[in-house]
């Protein structure tokens, strides 16, 4: 075990080493001239000049490289174009509330998904099993941003149940303390802003969860009828467990091993999600941070916060990993 | 018919066999013809479509189609905020949606295809450069790396399919790799090399065509989220410029006029985007099911 994390780890670096060129190239490729980026349409040649200096510009593209990569690893990533502010203290501000709507999505769509997986294996060709899987087929299928639009159109702009936009209404006062709002209100035992942010969260977060949801049903379907064929759940019928036990108690419970790597892929695969979600639901989050960086053509901001997101993904993929095989002795520990 | 010899035995070749499960697979049916017919329509577009694309006219902005009674004659599911008809701006916006979604697609095809060959049958330092080359690109959930290198690239479609290309190339070769790693043992490919088949001739002869199923099955249901990602690209505002009539940025234009009540022009951008993928992941699921029976079940790219 300790072996395989430390090969994973090895792994890990090669990995971020990767990522840190193709994303520092990535961004050098792009047409224009940097200097211009930085300093302006209209900086005059001395400007232009006295910027290529300071930002190591006219050193061969390596060296620059290594310019990039040492700051980088000091946590600064350099400046907004747009806001002129530190790209890393941008991200810190916008990362609890992606992460809190990430994370209510993940719970929505694994607790949704796992029910109904289990309903329609255990049922299997019956209507219960017809609508999960019909349901399932049209989830994988959805365009995210079109759900989301017909969401507000519906509950918030003709039903008036929800908010359009935003994560609280202005007036509510909330105390900072994670910057997830949900959290932050449960923590100061704050009512009236509990229920208000869980309003603003709900249409993103289901918007968002639908894909992973019927994803994991899928997955918790074929994984529950796999088990549910295997010896031992034969043996436990032939001892005369209840039928309630031999699933709730013994399949399921060996159903779930793959599905939790399934949850872990589709958390990462959340934040491409998360661009769409909160451009429609005009959340300030990292999503749409990105999304109006490339649009205005920040590049430090793109180039940061590629570096930032691609480390948290390997980061969070590798637990998922290793969670999976602890969690399952049968699993090699193999790279 | 051959008369001489009543008992022959028909012997069926295995895309026969195969294309018989196939046709008894409902859901790929169904998917299929759904498919075709959506093929048709945006092919002949400037058949079927009532109006021109761009046929702009203010005075007309943003009316109801045939179930209202405030909807113009000749205009069944509406016009949009420019007074274009939504029905013909459909027709030809599936012509942009789905090629970008298949350009991409056939761009990681090929791509993937040679790199996924090379690393599986080649083995040693070429695979392992290859293949961590691969996981350098999965460190980025797919539809991010998308935006990041089409807001690199520049704007317009050719940039959002050379970006959702560059994207699929790893895992379609993944797919490819892991094919050929299965086939390259089996005793037919060494008896090929004693005989001094070059390494080419037993690629294409014998491992590409023996890699076939998984690839096909792959492929569609690739197209399905490729088709999703070029029209979130489009949605996002770094694929297609206005004015196409492509799907998703037909949404992202009509998204500020749900406020008005004019649900017409956001739905049935999004209605048609979701109608292709089901149809495809319908496809896929069945071909998948029909080629390859060990796949079966909730496989995941």
């Amino acid at each position: 075990m300790k072996e395989y994390i430390l090969k994973r780890l090895g792994l890990l670096v090669i990995v971020l080493i990767g990522v840190s060129i193709i994303t520092f190239s990535l961004v050098r490729l792009a047409p224009g001239d940097p200097a211009v980026h930085l300093a302006g349409e209209h900086a005059s040649p001395q400007v232009l000049e006295n910027i290529r200096e300071k930002y190591h510009l006219n050193d061969p593209i390596y060296v620059q490289y290594f310019y990039w990569l040492r700051m980088a690893l000091q946590g600064d990533l350099g400046r907004s174009i747009e806001s002129r502010d530190l790209v890393i203290n941008e991200i810190m501000e916008r990362l609890p509330m992606t992460l809190e709507l990430t994370l209510f999505a993940i719970v929505i769509a694994s607790i949704i998904g796992i029910l109904a997986g289990v309903i329609s294996a255990v049922k299997q060709y019956s209507i219960a099993d017809y609508g999960v899987m019909i349901g399932a087929l049209f989830g994988v299928s959805m365009p995210v941003f079109w759900l989301g639009l017909m969401l507000i159109y519906i509950f918030s702009l003709q039903l008036g149940l929800t908010p359009v936009a935003g994560r609280l209404t202005t007036g509510i006062v909330l105390e900072r303390i994670t910057g997830m709002y949900v959290l932050d209100s449960i923590l100061t035992l704050n009512w009236p802003a509990f229920v208000d942010s869980l309003k603003h969260l709900i249409l993103p977060g289901f918007a968002l969860a639908t894909i992973p949801m019927a994803t994991v049903a899928r997955m918790t379907r074929s994984s529950m009828l796999e088990v549910l064929r295997q010896d031992f759940i034969r043996t436990e019928r032939a001892k005369g467990l209840s039928e309630r036990s031999v699933i709730y108690k013994h399949a399921v419970k060996n159903a779930l091993i793959p599905i939790v790597t399934v949850i872990g892929m589709e958390l990462g695969m959340l934040m491409g999600g998360a661009v769409l979600t909160e451009t429609i639901f005009t959340l300030p989050g990292l999503g749409k941070y990105i999304a109006d960086a490339i649009l205005a053509y920040d590049y430090p901001v793109v180039q940061g916060f590629t570096l930032f997101f691609a480390t948290l993904f390997v980061v969070v993929n590798l637990i998922t990993d290793i969670i999976y095989v602890y969690i399952d002795p049968r699993i090699k520990y193999e790279g | 018919m051959d008369t001489e010899n009543p008992i022959e035995v028909k012997q069926r070749t295995r895309t026969e066999i195969t294309l018989k499960q196939l046709r008894k697979n409902r859901t790929a049916m169904v998917g299929l013809g759904m498919l075709i017919v959506i093929f048709i329509l945006c092919i002949g577009a400037p058949i079927f479509a009532p109006h021109a694309p761009d046929d702009v006219d203010l005075d007309r902005g943003l009316k109801p189609g045939f179930w209202s009674k405030d909807g113009i004659a000749g205009y069944p599911l509406g016009t949009d905020n420019l007074g274009r008809d939504i029905l013909s701006r459909l027709l030809y916006g599936g012509r942009v949606t789905l090629s970008v979604g298949f350009v991409a697609l056939a761009f990681a095809l090929v791509a993937g295809t040679l790199l996924g060959l090379t690393a599986g049958y080649k083995g040693g330092i070429i695979d392992s450069a290859l293949m961590r080359i691969a996981d350098i690109l999965f460190a980025y959930p797919a539809l991010l790396l998308a935006l990041v290198v089409a807001g690199t690239l520049g704007r317009g479609i050719d940039k959002a399919m050379l970006a959702i290309g560059i994207v699929y190339t790893p895992q379609m070769a993944r797919i490819i790799r892991s094919a050929v790693l299965s086939i390259k043992e089996m005793e037919y490919i060494e008896a090929e090399h004693s005989l001094g088949a070059s390494d080419w001739r037993i690629v294409f002869k014998h491992v590409l065509p023996n890699s076939l199923a998984p690839l096909i099955v792959y492929s569609t249901l690739m197209l399905a989220t490729a088709i999703l990602d070029a029209a979130a690209l489009g949605f996002l505002g770094v694929g297609a410029q206005p004015p196409s009539p492509e799907w998703g940025l037909s949404l992202s234009i009509a998204r500020k006029y749900l406020v008005t009540g004019a649900w017409w022009a956001a739905t049935f951008p999004g209605i048609a985007i979701l109608i292709s993928v089901i149809s495809l992941n319908m496809l896929g699921d069945g071909l998948r099911d029909a080629l390859d029976p060990r796949l079966k079940g909730g496989t995941k790219i």
